[in-house]
């Protein structure tokens, strides 16, 4: 039987949509999860990352970030959190933030930090002080980049949050981990092809947010550069 | 228990362990670099290409891991496969980007100039616009390698040996010493490997060593490789 044959008997069953074990329910956590983690990171890193963008200082750290955060095992960092801490809420909430802090921030850091010299020379020429500067110039053209690094923020939220269900978190992991520990390889594939809508539709969900959030003259711009 | 008792009573563990968990990332990365020139190299080529192409790997890019080793395993087993294959994709949507980015940074000029001096389309591929291209091209190699020791572990959850094993045992023996060490090594493997590819970099681009303007554009290239507007 092909993964798809083994996904759909189980999806197209009544059983999987009701009941505190069905599917709307496990979407719904997977998004809050999720969710939450990445409002949590960007209210952290976007901030931090405009900053350092607009006055320079402490780019190096940025720098440094850029690769090792890639390097950090999600499975053992989960796993850790669940030992020291018990199974509460900071253990999965902090490796999610963890891992969705760095490309906000160095995204959000790269945008501001690239925007165009005589742009905001033309800014300080019109009379703004730096807070206009950055409000009305400077986060406006560094959107596109700020709208990617949330983008991929949730692409890596939206995996670890499935990933998580090893440590006992809800959501559509729940199904896989759950199918594997029970050999039951319909709950597997049935959860393994809900996980991949569901990031899809997220990503869907941002490139939406991108029309919507970013001036169309900057969306052009960044097709043709 | 002491971190050197427990280290040294599991060190033929931690070595095999550890040398599978390199194999699981350096190969996805390898074959994916080895996919991604011929394709990259078709996609600035035939320009037309290249806007579908880069919505597929966007979103394949976005597909968590573990739903991606489930879905092979009626087809290749819990063997290493299962877990190889999709890393390999991974690095693919990495890499193809960074090798077309690289390709059509070749200034015209450049290319212009390799044409006035009689070379032919394959040889000035080969000699100039590769070459050229390199610094990206192992920027996106750095970050797919790191990125597949790294997801490497996560393949223990279908059973596929790793260090991804220390984490597993740890959290059923509640353990943490061993989750730490099997972090750390995890970073450290990854690390060494970053390093090893710097190095061949500079190897690789003798031009850009009279330069100063190379590694920061590059770090900051790796942090926001893998995603695409």
């Amino acid at each position: 039987m092909s993964f798809l044959s083994f996904a759909w008997n189980w999806l197209k069953s009544p059983a999987q949509w009701h009941g505190a074990d069905g599917i709307p329910i496990r979407v719904l956590q997977h998004l809050g999860y999720s969710g939450l983690s990445l409002l949590v990171a960007a209210t952290i890193a976007l901030p931090l990352g405009v900053a350092i963008g607009h006055s320079g200082r402490g780019s190096f750290v940025i720098v440094s970030l850029a690769n090792v955060w890639r390097a950090i095992p999600t499975l053992g960092l989960l796993v850790l959190m669940v030992i020291l801490l018990g199974f509460s809420v900071l253990a999965w909430l902090i490796p999610l933030v963890v891992l969705a802090i760095p490309p906000i921030l160095v995204n959000a850091y790269e945008g501001v930090a690239g925007v165009d010299p005589g742009l905001k020379d033309a800014a300080r020429g019109m009379g703004m002080t730096p807070w206009q500067q950055l409000r009305k110039v400077e986060v406006p053209v560094a959107l596109p980049l700020i709208m990617l690094g949330l983008r991929t923020g949730a692409i890596f939220v939206v995996a670890t949050a499935t990933i998580a269900a090893e440590i006992g978190l809800g959501g559509l992991g729940r199904y896989i981990i759950d199918g594997l520990a029970t050999e039951n390889y319909g709950e597997v594939a049935g959860g393994a092809a809900l996980v991949v809508v569901l990031a899809l539709v997220v990503q869907v969900v941002f490139v939406g947010l991108r029309r919507l959030v970013v001036p169309a003259g900057l969306r052009r711009q960044a097709k043709t550069s | 228990m002491s971190t050197w008792t427990w280290l040294s009573t599991n060190a033929a563990m931690i070595r095999q362990l550890t040398l599978e968990n390199a194999i699981l990332g350096l190969v996805p990365a390898l074959v994916g670099l080895a996919i991604s020139v011929p394709v990259g190299i078709l996609c600035v080529r035939f320009s037309w290409s290249w806007p579908p192409v880069l919505s597929v790997t966007s979103a394949v890019y976005a597909i968590p891991s573990l739903a991606i080793f489930v879905v092979l395993i009626p087809y290749t087993g819990l063997s290493n496969l299962t877990v190889i294959i999709p890393l390999t994709l991974f690095s693919l949507c990495v890499l193809v980007p960074n090798v077309v980015d690289g390709l059509r940074s070749v200034p015209e000029s450049v290319r212009q100039a390799a044409t006035a001096m009689g070379f032919g389309t394959m040889r000035r591929l080969v000699r100039v616009e590769l070459p050229q291209a390199i610094p990206v091209i192992i920027a996106g190699l750095r970050v797919a390698t790191v990125s597949s020791i790294s997801l490497a572990s996560v393949g223990q959850l279908i059973g596929v040996s790793s260090l991804g094993y220390f984490f597993i045992d740890g959290l059923q023996r509640d353990f943490p010493l061993e989750i730490y060490v099997a972090i750390v090594l995890v970073i450290l493997l990854a690390l060494v490997c970053d390093l090893i590819l710097i190095l061949i970099r500079w190897l690789l681009t003798p031009w850009q060593r009279s330069q100063r303007a190379g590694p920061r554009v590059d770090e900051l290239e790796l942090a926001t490789a893998g995603q695409r507007g």
